[in-house]
């Protein structure tokens, strides 16, 4: 078999399961076997989607997650990797917060909504402020990371041929630490979906996690299933992208050697 | 050139000498008539002369260098033995400026900043990864401006090295061996007056290593640079070197000169007996 047709054909087949599960499930619920107040139909949650998106309503709500999404992890991971690098490169930085940083670390952020609603009510900041912190800590701790870690041998060899601080950093020791950086950044991404479901969930007048609300009160169990399947397709979408990203910008990596 | 180079305009020969049976021992051979470094390349900066004057190095209490003296003339090529944690690498860098030492004085005899006028290439090749082949070269010509002037002279350098044709690579796919020669253009691209060696082909296998040093010979003797090589192997610095020192207890154990003519036949009967002598000093040695 040659290469490119055997890559298809392997390619292919890890779709094969994932084709029978589904024409299996629907067909189980068109023959009753699975109750519709338990499982619709995935040809409902289709119907659904048609219907939401007729009616404009999915791409509001989708609109509204990712922006929160968005702006939530921008802060958070701007402050974090502010952070991992000042105290990456700075001893002084590094001794007067990390320890604090370390402390706080240990405080599951979703454990903090009591709180958040209290200081901020059901408001957007309050899943902003969320969404925020859960993002801060992976990219704080792998920002840090690569740059602790950056081999000090090719920093000496930097300082040996004359380079100045800056070029140190911009040529040396941001390019050394990038990997670990992305280790965080897709697993910020992670955080960022979970805590946002988690936070809509609980109170929101608006986005995926509400619309999921709305819709168990009614009853309408399609529709909950397709706000599920839609926040499976952001995450995975968001992971796409850093992939992506990390393509990009890590060619020389031999991982990402053509073998 | 059939003789070792040294320069005439040296001082008194070098202090804890203790070889004097040696046959291959040559006092007279300062006052040798010496083809001028300028013969050997016009434009060249020729090597600069150094000299260590009872340096004592230590780190907390341990003493690695106790009082070192050792003058090595301008365009020499020096090979540095001894047993592994003697301080070779601690020697090399003083030298470069890497370390100061705790007492003592190193002169070097140049008026330009020391950091502009040594390179050093170590063991590891320590190329950026993220770079390509030729900004990894690029990284010693920080002294130019222009980008495109950059590249091309990068190209140039890696040409000396034989490697022009990796020069969009990463240096991911090179091989030790080229990696090691992309550190060595990368050394060169300043044109260093001298140039520390600490044990850069100890990690090659066999006949990569001696392609290399025919490489580093034959740069050696065009741009005409002091080369001080740290080396375990006995072999390859009687292959190279001008002059053999032997570090052990901190100081200059044994000072030999090697009056082979270059190019010199490597597995020569002559060879073989300086090493043989060299090795004998090395073991025998009371510990
Ligand atoms: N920065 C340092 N701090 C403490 N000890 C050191 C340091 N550098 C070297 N040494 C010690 O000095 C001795 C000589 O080291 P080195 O010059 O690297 O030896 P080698 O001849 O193998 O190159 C070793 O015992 C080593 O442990
Ligand atoms: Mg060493």
């Amino acid at each position: 078999m040659s290469a490119p047709l055997r890559r298809t054909v392997e390619g292919g087949a890890g779709w094969v399961l994932p084709v029978l599960l589904l024409v299996g499930w629907e067909a189980a619920a068109r023959l009753g076997e699975i109750p519709p107040t338990i499982l619709p139909a995935p040809s409902d949650v289709a119907a659904a989607l048609w219907k939401l998106t007729v009616s404009g309503d999915i791409f509001k709500h989708i609109g509204v997650s990712a922006w929160r999404a968005l702006v939530g992890f921008a802060i958070g991971g701007a402050i974090g990797f502010a952070l991992g690098l000042a105290n990456g490169i700075s001893g002084i930085s590094r001794a007067a917060s990390d320890t604090t940083l370390q402390m706080v670390r240990n405080i599951p952020h979703l454990a903090l909504i009591p709180l958040v609603i209290l200081w901020f009510g059901i408001d957007e900041e309050a899943k902003l402020f969320l969404v925020a912190l859960g993002v801060f800590f992976p990219i704080y701790i792998n920002t840090l990371h690569g740059i602790r870690t950056v081999d000090p041998q090719l920093i000496e060899m930097g300082r040996i041929y004359g380079m100045s601080r800056l070029e140190l950093f911009a040529r040396v020791i941001l390019p050394g630490a990038l990997p670990s950086i992305f280790v965080g950044l897709r697993y910020a991404l992670g955080i960022m979906w979970l805590t946002l479901i988690v936070a809509e969930t609980i109170s929101a007048s608006s986005g995926l996690g509400y619309m999921a609300m709305q819709a168990r009160e009614f009853l309408l169990i399609d529709v909950v299933v397709l706000s599920i399947l839609i926040y499976a397709l952001l995450g995975k979408l968001a992971d796409s992208a850093a992939r992506l990203l990390e393509r990009a910008f890590l060619t020389w990596h031999p991982a990402f050697q053509p073998q | 050139m059939n003789i070792a180079v040294r320069d005439t305009d040296t001082v008194a020969p070098p202090a804890g000498l203790r070889f004097e049976g040696a046959p291959f021992f040559l006092p007279e051979a300062k006052s040798a008539p010496l083809p001028a470094p300028a013969a050997r390349e016009a434009a060249a900066p020729s090597g600069a002369a150094f000299t260590f004057k009872g340096v004592r190095k230590a780190f907390g209490p341990k003493t690695v260098l106790h009082g070192l003296d050792l003058h090595v003339p301008a365009g020499q090529f020096v090979a540095v033995i001894g047993k592994s944690g003697c301080g070779k690498s601690t020697l090399l860098r003083l030298l470069t400026g890497l370390d100061a030492p705790t007492a003592g004085t190193l002169e070097i005899a140049s008026t330009e900043r020391r950091a502009d006028i040594t390179r050093v290439m170590f063991q590891e090749p320590r190329l950026l990864p993220w770079a390509r082949v030729a900004a990894n070269v690029a990284v010693g010509l920080s002294h130019m401006r222009d980008r495109r002037e950059k590249h091309a002279a990068a190209l140039s350098l890696l040409a000396q090295v034989g490697l022009s044709d990796r020069a969009g690579e990463w240096p991911a796919v090179l091989s030790g061996g080229q990696r090691q020669r992309v550190a060595l253009a990368r050394a060169l691209a300043s044109r260093p007056r001298i140039l520390a060696l600490d044990e850069p082909l100890g990690a090659l296998d066999a006949l990569t290593r001696i392609e290399m040093q025919m490489l580093l010979e034959r740069i050696w003797l065009k741009q005409g640079f002091t080369a001080v090589l740290v080396t375990h192997d006995v072999a390859e610095a009687v292959a190279l070197a001008d002059r053999v020192v032997l570090i052990e207890d901190g100081a200059i154990a044994l000072d030999v000169e090697v009056p082979l003519p270059r190019p010199r036949r490597r597995g020569s009967p002559e060879l073989a007996r300086l090493e043989g002598i060299i090795l004998e000093q090395l073991l025998g040695a009371p510990a």
